[in-house]
């Protein structure tokens, strides 16, 4: 019964990845078929062929892979600063701060990207990467920093302390000690930076409207056509971009888990 | 000439004080916050305030709070809050049971628990827009396979629109929205489930507890604070849904799954309106703002109670 209950629930979870990667390998008669045919006589590999070769879905990944990876040097960069002050020294105001950045996680993305918009476009911003890379990084911040401030806060004091005493400034005894040993914790605050720029929307669709600087996301939302819907192409993308989540979510699922819910049960 | 230039950088940097190192360190975050968030929604509070169309820049005015006169007596506005309200409540009311659910799944101990808790981490990695692709060609009338499960189960007669029909096209969507957060819920849920100390229930069991009542004596009670984050997180998060509307139905048919996101994003940049759509935006980040107090009252209450 139990067993039943689980299996139940992998099932409605995986199932519509699943449907997708049946989809992406059914030829073209196979997927136009009413009623579906569920499972594909042979692996045809025509809409894997069409979306890296008919289009230019390599350019939208290595869009993509610039603006996430910058973005996630940048939020780990800035917020590994912020979070080691907020973690272990001590000032005035470090709650208001703190609770600032929280409400920061919480805006609305709409709220801002009117005006956001207009500053890009005099500044000529627009369809550049420079130009997501700079809100990315801001909107990734809120969770970089409280997930840092709490790795950093396991670091046991007496460290710091000793290094102070052998006379070295604040900055050194960050990055030479307090840094390496929150190591994992960097990486994990990486991981989380890097997937939520790669799947953001919003910005990308109003930013970026020239096609040869699409990002994943929105390439695939534009797939249709307006009178064509290449379903296999779709689908075959999908998989692609979605593999290598998966397999980064598999290997560091009990770091991402940790830092997803460090914000939110500690916090 | 170095050496000189190094013992005085290291001096200055003695002496600063502990606080002033402090501001130093939150300073670069804090300006990209303020750059980026803090002051761009002063501006569109600013521009909601003016007619502002993009294609006609010279005839822009400040015209006051005329903006919000419109849109409140508008139909359409009055049409995606509640289409908006309506979302974001089944949806998150839905995940909290199923999320609930699937966490005390997780948290037994038993074969392929791992492998469960990652399965619960693909639909959160996967993009929304991908997610919702992919969606869309389930709910597909001709090839979607939801029919065809339904239609082989004798659940249905026939085929159906799933999102081309009004009466099913939000209940659609607040499904694939399900799907994709559930699991997410779960994991912090979990993560506030194996902090309950496992003596409790023990103690319950040998009390003669059933499963039920330690569920509601024990489970419900030291849960509280976790379900609470985990529903101001999803209630905000959905009450702001773009990707997942625009790409599954953008908004139709008829308007009937049209959200206060989606209606922003089109008045903006479909009708280049910046005006109406910033007062649009604005009252979003209002709406997101009251939604956010009443959480932290109740999050501060259930403090001191304890």
């Amino acid at each position: 019964m139990f067993y039943i209950m689980v299996i139940t629930v992998m099932v409605l979870i995986l199932f519509p990845f699943i449907w997708q990667i049946l989809t992406s390998i059914k030829s073209e008669s196979e997927l136009w078929s009413i009623p579906p045919v569920w499972i594909p006589k042979k692996i045809n590999l025509d809409h894997y062929y069409s979306v890296f070769i008919k289009r230019p879905f390599l350019t939208y990944i290595k869009n993509s892979f610039i603006v996430a990876l910058s973005t996630t040097v940048f939020s780990v960069f800035v917020a590994s600063f912020a979070a080691y002050a907020l973690a272990r020294l001590r000032f005035k105001g470090k709650n208001i701060i703190l609770s600032l950045v929280l409400a920061v996680s919480m805006f609305p993305g709409i709220a801002i990207v009117s005006p956001l918009y207009i500053f890009m476009m005099n500044i000529h911003l627009l369809n550049t990467y420079i130009g997501l890379i700079i809100p990315y990084t801001t909107f990734t911040l809120p969770l970089a920093i409280w997930n840092l401030t709490t790795f950093f806060k396991e670091i046991p004091f007496e460290l710091e302390e000793s290094a102070r005493v052998d006379g070295a400034t604040y900055m050194q005894t960050f990055i030479r000690i307090i840094f390496p040993l929150a190591a994992p914790g960097v990486f994990t605050t990486a991981i989380l930076s890097f997937i939520s720029a790669w799947n953001e929307f919003l910005f990308a669709l109003v930013f970026n409207t020239k096609d040869a600087m699409r990002t994943v996301p929105v390439a695939i939302a534009m797939f249709p056509g307006e009178h064509e819907l290449p379903w296999g192409d779709m689908a075959a993308a999908s998989v692609v971009v979605t593999i290598p989540l998966i397999i980064m979510v598999l290997i560091f699922q009990r770091r991402i888990i940790s830092g997803l819910t460090a914000g939110a049960i500690k916090g | 000439m170095i050496d000189f230039m190094n013992t005085t950088n290291k001096a200055h940097k003695r002496s600063m004080t502990e606080s002033q190192f402090g501001y130093l360190m939150v300073m670069p975050a804090l300006l990209c916050i303020g750059l980026i968030a803090l002051y761009p929604v002063v501006q569109t509070f600013w521009l909601s305030l003016h007619r502002l169309r993009l294609q006609f820049p010279d005839m822009t005015k400040f015209i006051g709070l005329q903006n919000y006169i419109t849109i409140f007596n508008d139909d359409r506005f009055i049409n995606a809050t509640i289409n908006t309200v309506e979302f974001t409540v089944i949806s998150v009311a839905l995940e909290l049971v199923f999320g609930l659910g699937i966490a005390m799944l997780m948290n037994k101990e038993y074969k392929g628990r791992g492998l469960m808790r990652a399965a619960a981490l693909v639909p959160w990695a996967i993009p929304t827009t991908v997610s919702a692709m992919m969606w869309k060609f389930i709910y597909n009338d001709q090839l979607g396979v939801l029919n065809d499960i339904l239609v082989k189960l004798h659940i249905i007669p026939e085929y159906k629109a799933w999102l081309g029909s009004e009466a099913t096209a939000m209940g659609a969507a607040i499904a694939a929205d399900v799907w994709k957060t559930t699991p997410f819920m779960a994991l912090l849920l979990l993560a506030g489930l194996q902090v309950i100390p496992k003596e409790l229930y023990e103690a319950a069991t040998v009390d003669g507890a059933s499963p039920w009542r330690q569920f509601t004596t024990i489970t419900l009670p030291l849960l509280r604070p976790t379900i609470l984050v985990a529903l101001i997180f999803r209630t905000l998060d959905a009450f702001r849904v773009f990707d997942l509307i625009y790409v599954l139905t953008g908004g139709g048919p008829g308007n009937s799954t049209e959200t206060l996101s989606v209606y922003a994003y089109k008045t903006l940049f479909r009708n280049m309106d910046f005006g109406m759509g910033s007062t649009l935006a604005v009252l979003i980040f209002i709406f997101i703002f009251i939604i956010s107090l009443i959480y932290i009252r109740i999050l501060s209450s259930g403090g001191k109670e304890d």
